[in-house]
Order: C-alpha cells, then sequence, then structure tokens
C-alpha cells in the first residue's frame, strides 16, 4: 500500500507542500494573513499566544511553532515576528532550519510596520514557493503516514458509526507500518479503564490514567458541574447526556491497536503505532497539536457538523448523521450514516475510510482545503494570560 | 426487520433512536443479531435515548455496556432518558466546592 508524497530533507515525508507563514505572537498575525493572502501556495498559521505568559506557556508556544515549522507539509517556513514578544523567535527559526528547511524570519518593529512588513514578506513568499515548486510527488510506503484522530460537535451517531469506522481505518494504517495519535484527554474521562486496557504495559496504562486525572482535576478546580462545556450544548441537543457517554464513544475512534506511547501536547512521537497524546478536545488546540506533533493527514468524525480543517494539514470530515450530510454538504467527506442503516458493516466502511486517507495523503483535496475553512486556530496553554 | 433504535450492549438499559419516534410507538430494537419490540411513551427525537425497562433512581444507566451515568429519578421503559433524570458521575467540581 502507498501514497504519492513529498520527500524532506530530515527524511520525513509530506502530503502537502506548502509555505507556512508562522506568526510568532498573536500581535503579527494580520501580517501573517496578509502575506498568505498575497502568495499562492503559501498558508498562513495564526494563534492568540506569545505573550504575557508563564514560562511554562511559553515554552509550550516555542516548541509548538518548532513542530508546526518541522511538520513535513512545509517546504519553507516565514516567520512573522512582532519584535517584542516572549516567543524566541530566533530560536525557534534554528530549531526549525536543523530540519534542513529553508527559514526567514520578518521582524515588523524592525522593518516598519505592516504594510512595509507585508511586502518584504510577500517578495520573500514569492521566492520560497518558486523553490518549492520544483520538488514532485514520488510514492512512499503508507507506513510513512501520520494519521492524526479526532472527532468534534458529536451526537450519538458519532459512537455508532463513524468512530469505530475510523478505530479500523487507524488499525488498517497501523498494520502497515503506520502512526496514528489520538488526542482529546477530556474525551477519554469515563473511559480511560477502556484505554489503559489497551496500552501495551503497565506504565503506559497508568501514564494514560495520570493524563485524564490531570485533565479532570483542572476542569474541576473552577467549582462547577462541566456539564454544557463537556459535554456541550449542541452535544446535549444531539442526544449526548455526559461526558461519559461522550468519551465512550469518542474512544472508539483508536480502534483495537495498542498504545505504544503516551506524548505530553505537540510532542512528535518517537515510535510507530498508536499513540495518546495529551489535548483538550477543543477545534483550534488539537488540531494545531496534532500538527505541530507532524501529523501529515487528520481524520475528523462528527455528528453535528465541525466545519474547521488546519492551515496546511489535510482535514477529512466523516459523518454518520445523514441530516448532517445533506445539510452541511461543504463540509462533509465521507459519509457512514449507512452504517446507522444497517447498510454497510464496520469493516466495509472503515476500509473506505482508509482508501480515502490514502487519497486525501495522494492529493485530493478536503472540502476544508478547498473552502478554505482553516484560520482559526490556537495553541493549547495551561497557565493564565498575565 | 428495519430497526428504530440500536441496544448497544446487551447489559444496556437504553436504547439509541435511529429516527424520530412519536409517543405510544412500537419500535424495533436491535441488539446484535437480536431486536426485541418495546413500546415508547414519549416523543424522542433522531440520536437520543429511551430507557428499555424501568430504571429507578440511583441506577446506573448503561449504554456500550459501561457506566455512563446515574438516574436522579425513576426513569420509566420507553421514557425518554437524557439530561433531565439522568447525571454524569464525572468532573463534578460542583460537588466538591
Amino acid at each position: 500500500m502507498e501514497f504519492q508524497g513529498f520527500r524532506r530533507k530530515d527524511g520525513s515525508v509530506g502530503t502537502r507542500n506548502y509555505i507556512g507563514i508562522l506568526s510568532t505572537v498573536v500581535c503579527a498575525n494580520e501580517v501573517a494573513d496578509d502575506i498568505s493572502r498575497h502568495v499562492e501556495g503559501t498558508t498562513a498559521f495564526m494563534h492568540q499566544q506569545g505573550c504575557c505568559q508563564t514560562p511554562v506557556d511559553i515554552t509550550r508556544v516555542n516548541e509548538t511553532l518548532i513542530g508546526l515549522g518541522k511538520n513535513p507539509n512545509l517546504a519553507a517556513v516565514l516567520l512573522v515576528s512582532l519584535g517584542c514578544e516572549s516567543t524566541a523567535v530566533e530560536e525557534v527559526a534554528k530549531a526549525i532550519s536543523e530540519a534542513g528547511k529553508r527559514v526567514e524570519t520578518i521582524v515588523i518593529q524592525d522593518i516598519g510596520g505592516a504594510a512595509r512588513s507585508v511586502a518584504e514578506g510577500t517578495l520573500l513568499a514569492q521566492d520560497m514557493v518558486q523553490a518549492a515548486s520544483k520538488l514532485e510527488r514520488t510514492t512512499f510506503p503508507v507506513s510513512e503516514l501520520v494519521l492524526g484522530l479526532k472527532c468534534g460537535s458529536s451526537d450519538t451517531t458519532s459512537g455508532l458509526a463513524p468512530n469505530p469506522a475510523l478505530g479500523i481505518a487507524s488499525d488498517l494504517l497501523i498494520e502497515a507500518g503506520g502512526t496514528s495519535i489520538l488526542g482529546e484527554v477530556t474525551e477519554f474521562i469515563g473511559a480511560e479503564h477502556l484505554l489503559a486496557h489497551h496500552a501495551k504495559d503497565e506504565h503506559i496504562g497508568n501514564q494514560i490514567l495520570d493524563l485524564v486525572k490531570r485533565m479532570e482535576n483542572r476542569a474541576k478546580v473552577v467549582g462547577d458541574d462541566i456539564r454544557g462545556g463537556q459535554p456541550t450544548g449542541g452535544n446535549i441537543k444531539g442526544g449526548l447526556t455526559t461526558i461519559e457517554e461522550k468519551s465512550l464513544g469518542a474512544i472508539a475512534k483508536a480502534g483495537a491497536a495498542p498504545i505504544q506511547a503516551v506524548y505530553e501536547y505537540g510532542v512528535a512521537p518517537q515510535v510507530k503505532g498508536l499513540v495518546v497524546m495529551d489535548s483538550p478536545g477543543r477545534e483550534p488546540e488539537i488540531l494545531t497539536g496534532l500538527a505541530a506533533a507532524g501529523c501529515t493527514v487528520i481524520a475528523f468524525t462528527t455528528g453535528r457538523g465541525a466545519p474547521q480543517g488546519f492551515p496546511f494539514v489535510p482535514v477529512i470530515k466523516i459523518t454518520g448523521n445523514k441530516v448532517t450530510w445533506d445539510r452541511l454538504r461543504d463540509h462533509m467527506d465521507i459519509n457512514v450514516s449507512s452504517v446507522m442503516e444497517g447498510e454497510e458493516t464496520l469493516p466495509d466502511a472503515g476500509k473506505r475510510i482508509f482508501r480515502e486517507i490514502l487519497q486525501v495523503a495522494s492529493g485530493t483535496l478536503t472540502k476544508a482545503e478547498i473552502s478554505g475553512y482553516t484560520k482559526a486556530m490556537d495553541i493549547y496553554t495551561v497557565g493564565p494570560v498575565i | 426487520m428495519k430497526r428504530d433504535a440500536i441496544l448497544i450492549h446487551e447489559k444496556d438499559n437504553v436504547a439509541t433512536a435511529l429516527r424520530d419516534i412519536r409517543p405510544n410507538e412500537k419500535v424495533v430494537i436491535g441488539t446484535g443479531g437480536k431486536s426485541s419490540v418495546i413500546q415508547v411513551q414519549q416523543p424522542i427525537p433522531y440520536g437520543h435515548k429511551f430507557a428499555v425497562r424501568d430504571i429507578p433512581r440511583g441506577e446506573d444507566i448503561l449504554k456500550y455496556g459501561e457506566v455512563m451515568g446515574r438516574a436522579t429519578q425513576d426513569i420509566a421503559e420507553g421514557t425518554h432518558a437524557h439530561i433531565h433524570n439522568i447525571e454524569s458521575l464525572r468532573g463534578r467540581g460542583d460537588l466538591e466546592r
């Protein structure tokens, strides 16, 4: 089993060939966005972080930007800095360039404002796009793929059809030597005993239980019932009653493969197979975390219809809700409501999803890429804004 | 036979509606290869759950064969089982204040 991808100098394989315009701080977002609008073949990553945060979160921002820059779907990177932020911009640039990529930095306060920065950044980006365009897709084994697993705007159909079908697709990828990353630790709450049972050994199992305890305590410390936040109002309208019910349906997308390792947010796996990454369930933060960890394609199941993609990682939307499939056709890629109707088996739906993952990895565009619904992203932080 | 609702695990005491169900309808509930019929008492929207037997207050709510919450009041067979009569047991910062 093979796909057509782009070989990078560090040996990794991308499914896309973009120039990443990465904003290093919330205050540089406008310039990053403006440059990407001027240059075909670029894509901007914007977020709300990078300044007035505690050191643990500044480190998180630095490491996430490094991970994003190293993502194999980027051929080269243009960092857009304001100049006075806490982000260690030079360190980020150096770390990304160690992956063998061209990295350029523009600093708005040094250049003299947004207009001049957009002009300078546009010229740099044009040059980078031309160089990247010379690279052609070649054939790679599917073992080179890193798949992100995500569900969002879930309802009760999610746990019945798309999540278990995606679990089967993920198992097929792992059997072929690939890697899948499972995040959304909030959505392990109430189902963590089942996931821990999937761990390759007791140590990994305990790490999973610890991650869940940390996430649950973080939620409980505000003194409220998390219901309304998790499950969300939309989840509840869709029939999901408790976080336990949501979690029991959500973990089905992990499939049956053993969990090989547990990582902090945005950390690239050092092993193949299924791994767990700390992250919340909310889309902007987990999609960024999966991309920073090196995912080159993301499979995203939804019940009520979550529209987001990611700026430079294709996100495949899978729904088992026939109403959502009909109503949100400009956001949905795969319909597995046939499983709900008893007209298709889960293994058949899983194989169909796996084939679509290979096609998207080889260049087929997702609805999120076509519609450009990819801009509202963020980095998961744990401390206050100060 | 076409199923109107699904009971995911035979231990479960709630089933999930696969279409909008009207009050007093007799519905076919599928479990694996088997099926059973019960009369639903209330409107159940697509994707929502109803009790497949009488569930006394305080009893665990089972779905996927696992505990997904607890009944906060008696839930009669065939009635809507959702946030008005089921509470979560996790993430309850309100209970630790």
